[in-house]
């Protein structure tokens, strides 16, 4: 591209940083500034009660429990949905995205009526000890759902691009089909795996709407992060919230470092 | 001599009977059996598994001796193809298909599995928001939606919010698209990283920023109630929050979409003169209508259903400031349960009917950047 033959390279550069500019740095600017009116002592004092403490275990271990099952299931669903034929399969494909369609606050809602004890699941699963509603496993099955859709749409376009020659070189081989599975397949899906994973994985880490309804909020034991940001924020505690929300800030920017760090890896490895 | 040859080696197979039953042998003939000669010698020896064939279909060799004995050339290819017909049924060619196909019960088993999940995970749920909205009859339904005024100002809310910030994101979308697509410069990657910054932030946090900003202790608090502005527990702020959110979902859409496009028609209508606007008007824009269509609705429905970043700016004034989300909220906490559930399956169908388009835009879309690749490809064989 010669020297800029097209135009509106500045109007368009110019309004982008405006736009960025005003919209995220400005306001991430004023997070970090209203932190740092507190000194090193206060910032500890807010971020590292333990109430806090335990709110971060529970963000960070529900977000990685979720990010793993969703592994699992995204694993089986995309399997299924390149290689088999089954009647309704375009219906189902299509569904495994509404997650991304719906408001996370419905889910939230269907979630916890599910499961109360006279739920529609929940009358069969109270009864044996499976309580899905304001416990710590209520919010990784919703988390589940809201991450559902990232293993799969990442791994969907790799499995598809396999080319059969390679599964057929294993078998002249002498490869079960396990084997063929295990030492074959899953190495080459192992990039889109970790990206589906990291991408899951954020997103459960600043989900808010569907967690509070299922999860009953309880400090120390059911309440995430972000909840406590706003129960500070309804005290007008602000310079406390924003302490907390600084943690949650770094932990999700450390995330989004690992993440490409962990592609890069993953791409040289195995590509 | 290299044209013909190619052109021999584009339709194998077809050609080897022709030339297998041509009796007289010209000098040309006799040259151009060369190749499917190769070709079914060599379909042949896969067949069979042999390297018999492996001195035949070395290059050179072969063509001295194909074109000394042309007669002899052909009957080895007829030899060659029977042998590869009578080779097919004894050689378990159907192993091919078998190597990428799983016992029944495996196929059975992980399907069952699959439609189960997505069964209990989705499915149920989405019956679930209908059922419980619907319980009632259909006249509670109509009551719970449109005869509670406070539920009625909520949709109303939430068809301002939503359409305003996704307009602002839109405009926001093609610029940064259009300056990091079709231009090179510095900071070009640290800009595409700052667009995504909203996605890697919790909601409730970029909430919080806003009240920082424009809350009465905020740094602009002071000026704002001096001009007896709100923005926080007020429209703008909802508005604001909104934006933030669902900041990238356009210009992430179209990126790439631009850059499969590439600029040839963008730079052939400014050669022939046309100003900037015309060029976005009449060019860039038809190109990724689909994109951008796309881009929209995903940025649409997060809009209509954002909660944590809205929740935190609100203030649940009721009548006021609450989206038909946070309404669903309040009234669940209420314990209006049918309210909640029939303001719920309104979203709920808002979803519905995004992932049917989603579908249809995305084929849309594929054939578009389908289309531009084909172009490409039309390049850089001409």
């Amino acid at each position: 591209m010669s020297r800029r033959v097209l135009p509106g390279f500045r109007l368009s550069l110019g309004f982008t940083f405006a736009y960025l500019t005003v919209m995220v740095v400005i306001p991430l600017a004023a997070c970090v500034a209203k932190a740092a009116t507190l000194t090193p002592s206060e910032f500890l004092a807010a971020v590292w009660t333990p109430r806090a403490r335990a709110a971060y275990v529970l963000t960070v271990g529900a977000s990685l429990a979720s990010a793993v099952v969703n592994v699992l299931l995204g694993v089986l669903l995309a399997w299924v949905l390149v290689r088999y034929r089954f009647p309704l399969k375009r219906l189902f494909d299509a569904i495994i995205d509404l997650p991304f369609a719906l408001p996370t606050a419905v889910a939230g809602l269907v979630y916890s009526s599910l499961h109360v004890e006279n739920g529609w699941l929940g009358q069969f699963l109270v009864p044996h000890g499976i309580e899905l509603a304001y416990t710590r496993a209520a919010i990784v099955l919703v988390l589940v759902f809201i991450g559902l859709p990232f293993v799969v749409r990442t791994l969907q376009p790799v499995l598809e691009s396999v080319e059969h020659e390679v599964e057929e070189a294993a078998a002249m081989l002498g490869a079960s089909r396990w084997q063929t599975f295990t030492r074959v397949i899953l190495p080459m899906l192992l990039p889109a795996i970790i990206t589906g994973f990291a991408l899951a994985f954020a997103r459960s880490l600043g989900e808010y709407g569907s967690v509070v309804f299922v999860s009953g909020n309880m400090p120390f034991r059911t309440e995430i992060a972000s909840r406590l940001v706003v129960d500070r924020l309804e005290e007008f505690e602000y310079a406390q919230a924003t302490a907390i929300a600084v943690v949650l800030l770094a932990i999700s920017f450390s995330t989004l470092i690992a993440i490409n760090l962990l592609e890069r890896w993953s791409q040289r490895t195995y590509v | 001599m290299s044209e013909p040859h190619l052109q021999f080696v584009a339709h194998d197979r077809r050609a080897a009977p022709s030339a297998s039953t041509t009796t007289g042998v010209p000098a040309a003939a006799s040259t151009r059996t060369l190749v499917p000669l190769r070709q079914s010698t060599r379909i042949a020896a896969r067949s069979l598994g042999t390297t018999r064939a492996g001195d035949l279909t070395s290059g050179p060799g072969l063509r001295a001796r194909a074109t000394v004995t042309g007669t002899a050339a052909i009957e080895q290819v007829s030899s060659a193809r029977a042998e590869a017909r009578d080779a097919v049924p004894t050689n378990d060619l159907s192993n091919w298909k078998n190597a990428q196909q799983d016992p029944l019960w495996v196929r059975l088993t992980l399907i069952g599995l699959a439609v189960g999940s997505l069964l209990l995970l989705v499915i149920i749920p989405v019956a679930n928001v209908f059922y419980q909205a619907l319980s009632a009859g259909l006249h509670a339904y109509w009551d719970n939606l449109f005869n509670d005024p406070d539920t009625r100002h909520s949709i109303w809310l939430t068809l301002i919010v939503a359409p305003t910030a996704v307009g602002a994101n839109l405009v926001f979308g093609v610029a940064a698209a259009w300056a990091i697509a079709r231009f090179r410069f510095p900071g070009r990657s640290a800009l595409t990283t700052l667009i995504d910054l909203p996605f890697a932030i919790s909601p409730v946090v970029a909430g919080l920023q806003l009240v920082l900003l424009f809350g009465l202790r905020g740094y602009f608090g002071p000026w704002l109630r001096e001009h007896d502005i709100h923005v926080i527990f007020a429209l703008p702020g909802l508005i604001l929050a909104t934006m933030f959110v669902t900041l990238p979902f356009i210009a992430r859409e179209l990126i790439p979409v631009l850059e499969a496009i590439g600029p040839d028609e963008e730079l052939a209508a400014v050669s022939l003169g046309a100003r900037g606007w015309q060029v976005l008007w009449k060019i860039t824009l038809p190109n990724i209508k689909w994109g951008l269509l796309y881009g929209i609705l995903l940025c649409n429905a997060r809009a209509m259903g954002e909660f944590g970043a809205v929740y935190v700016v609100s203030g649940h004034i009721p009548g006021q400031t609450q989206t038909m989300p946070l309404r669903v909220d309040r009234l669940f906490q209420g314990y209006n349960t049918p309210g909640s559930f029939a303001l719920a399956s309104l979203l709920m169908l808002l979803a519905l009917v995004t992932l049917v388009l989603k579908t249809v835009l995305e084929r849309r879309t594929q054939r578009e950047l389908a289309e531009a690749a084909k172009l490409h490809t039309v390049e850089i064989e001409s």
